[in-house]
């Protein structure tokens, strides 16, 4: 096996369960502790609606067998203990749940879609006015469209929560900023392109930046350190100014519970 | 308290093994950069192989103790020196109370590591003790060490009085020439055959941009099929990138756990431990090996440790 990509070949159920189609599904070696599932080389979210089922089934059913496991746009990173088990072993054994992945996980498929208050514009958000008239709209509604709809978190990375969202309008999208600022605190909303994310901790970042949300993205003193995880969907909701200060001492107490739902992925 | 720091040195950092199980959540590893020199040193202090040191690089720092301790030098040369006295590198010692323990530049490798019988005592943070600079999280309050800072113990235990040095045929010898072995993938084939005959068969040298996250390589040009960019993926430490420079990153204990440029091959484990004393201008070699070759060299380790384990344990409970 050493040296040669292992293939697996299954049928892949669409979303109404027609047509069938074959995706060639690749298992890439990642250094002796790592084995990468690769779904695809684009992003799509039925592809990264895999990964996620994937990550589910491995950290359900061989926990033992594996360290950890990372979600990424188009595939799943392994890491595995090769005193603990072999690669070719630990390949076989996946390849059985990707046979069964599609039939088996979509239908119990169900995600969080997590509120994230967002207050837009002014001191929080200083290139909301530039997002504005670069897309030739108004403030006003770049935030309408900034909150219009739940945005699928495909992964994390870059720095401790950072999510990479999908799913934004076009009709706000702005090229990052020509020289990046040194220092962008944490919380900060912002847009690249077509894609929008938040600040997760104080970093250099070269984003638009909208608004500002006192929702701790990322507290490593808290029980669960991290707001969301890959596979979530955040819904964006705007704040007033005078609500951001309050919100963040019910944070920084430990008194706020975010807004979350619990739905079927089909639904969202 | 077992020691005040006078001066830290260039960089130093409290570390065990790092931070895992977050990776999902884009925390990186952190960690020791040297896990063979990290793991000889706790097993010559008597430590459990996950015992909390302080991680020196280039020039290393000055500690005063108050109280007699028991510790462990093992990684590059420092020159260190108590009370005045050349002390023996790969090694543990008896330190007296009012000692100073003064270290150097480094003459040979990068990066030492300083174990303390009993462990450095330091709240654990998300499941581990190690400083992660960019997130200020770990050590002491997220930060490198300073002047006057003071370090406790985490377990009381017995203080040896012998020398414990480490079998001179476990310690290794830094050398400006590495040789890497690496296992091929996960992108390899987004790289030309010319492309990754360049990077298997030519020299590489070490920049001055070199640190925790990542060792940027200068040398040939590796020529990718199509462009460097990918739809960002898993990164791991040991990670061969290419960006569109075609020059090689290699990425360390810091990286993140994402990335964007295509991976021509991941450095194995117990090989990273040798780059981790690299330093700019040094030369690096790639050769590509198998995964057999890479947990042949993982049970090679092991073994060094359980060698030096065995040896060391009537040394330590000699009290």
């Amino acid at each position: 096996m050493d040296g040669k990509t292992y293939e697996v070949e299954v049928e892949v159920l669409e979303d109404d369960a027609i047509p069938r189609q074959m995706q060639k599904i690749r298992m890439l070696k990642a250094g002796e502790q790592g084995l990468v599932v690769e779904f695809g080389t684009e992003i799509d979210p039925a592809v990264n609606a895999q990964v996620h089922r994937l990550a589910k089934i491995l950290t359900d059913e061989v926990p033992e067998q594996i360290l950890e496991v990372v979600p990424t746009y188009r595939s799943l990173m392994v890491y595995f203990d090769p005193l603990v088990i072999v690669r070719e072993n630990l390949q076989e054994k996946i390849a059985r749940y990707l046979t069964s992945l599609d039939t088996v996980a979509a239908a119990s498929d169900t995600t969080r879609i997590i509120t994230i208050p967002v207050s837009y514009g002014g001191e929080y958000g200083p290139d909301l006015e530039f997002v504005a008239r670069h897309n030739s709209v108004t403030e006003d509604e770049v935030i309408a469209i900034h909150t219009s709809t739940p945005y699928m978190v495909y992964m994390i990375g870059f720095t401790p929560g950072f999510p990479y969202l999908g799913g934004m309008s076009e009709r706000i999208a702005t090229p990052r900023l020509k020289t990046p600022r040194v220092k962008i605190p944490a919380g900060s909303v912002g847009i690249a392109g077509q894609q929008t994310g938040i600040y997760s901790i104080e970093s250099p970042g070269g984003w638009q930046l909208i608004g500002r949300t006192p929702l701790m993205v990322f507290n490593p003193s808290a029980k669960s350190p991290f707001l969301f995880a890959a596979g979530d969907y955040l819904q964006f909701a705007a704040i007033k100014t005078e609500e951001y200060g309050a919100l963040k001492e019910q944070v920084a107490s430990g008194n706020y519970a975010p807004v979350v739902r619990n739905v079927a992925r089909a639904e969202v | 308290m077992v020691c005040t720091v006078i001066d830290p040195g260039t960089l130093s950092t409290i570390q065990d093994k790092g931070r895992t199980g977050y990776r999902a959540f884009g925390m990186p590893i952190s960690g020791i950069m040297d896990s063979y020199a990290f793991t000889m040193a706790n097993i010559l202090a008597g430590n459990s192989r996950n015992a909390a040191v302080v991680e020196m690089t280039m020039c290393g720092g000055r500690f005063r103790f108050p109280n007699e301790a028991y510790v462990a030098v093992c990684g590059a040369d420092m020159q260190g020196k108590l009370n005045g006295k050349k002390i023996k590198n790969w090694s543990g010692f008896y330190v007296p109370a009012h000692s100073e323990l003064a270290f150097g530049y480094a003459v040979s490798g990068c990066r030492t590591y300083l174990a303390f019988r009993g462990g450095v005592a330091v709240p654990q943070a998300m499941g581990s003790r190690s400083t992660y600079l960019r997130a200020k999280l770990g050590g002491i309050e997220g930060r490198a060490l300073q002047s006057e800072d003071v370090l406790e113990i985490a377990r009381a235990e017995a203080l040896p009085s012998e020398l414990n040095e480490l079998a001179y045929s476990l310690v290794p010898r830094y050398e400006n020439d590495l040789q890497l072995r690496v296992i091929l993938g996960p992108q390899d084939d987004l790289f030309t055959e010319y492309g990754i005959a360049t990077f298997l068969n030519r020299a590489y040298t070490v920049s001055t941009r070199n640190d925790r996250m990542a060792y940027l390589l200068e040398g040939p040009i590796v020529a990718h099929k199509t462009g460097a960019d990918i739809v960002s993926d898993a990164l791991c430490p040991g990670a061969v990138q290419i960006p569109g420079s075609g020059t090689p990153i290699i990425m360390m204990a810091d990286c993140q756990t994402t990335g964007g440029y295509a991976k021509i091959a991941t450095v194995i484990g117990p090989d990273l431990a040798k780059l981790a004393q690299a330093k700019a201008d040094d030369t690096v070699r790639f050769v590509s090996c198998s995964d057999a070759e890479a947990v042949a060299a993982l049970m090679t380790e092991k073994k060094c440790y359980e060698k030096a384990s065995s040896a060391s344990l009537s040394k330590i409970n000699a009290v």
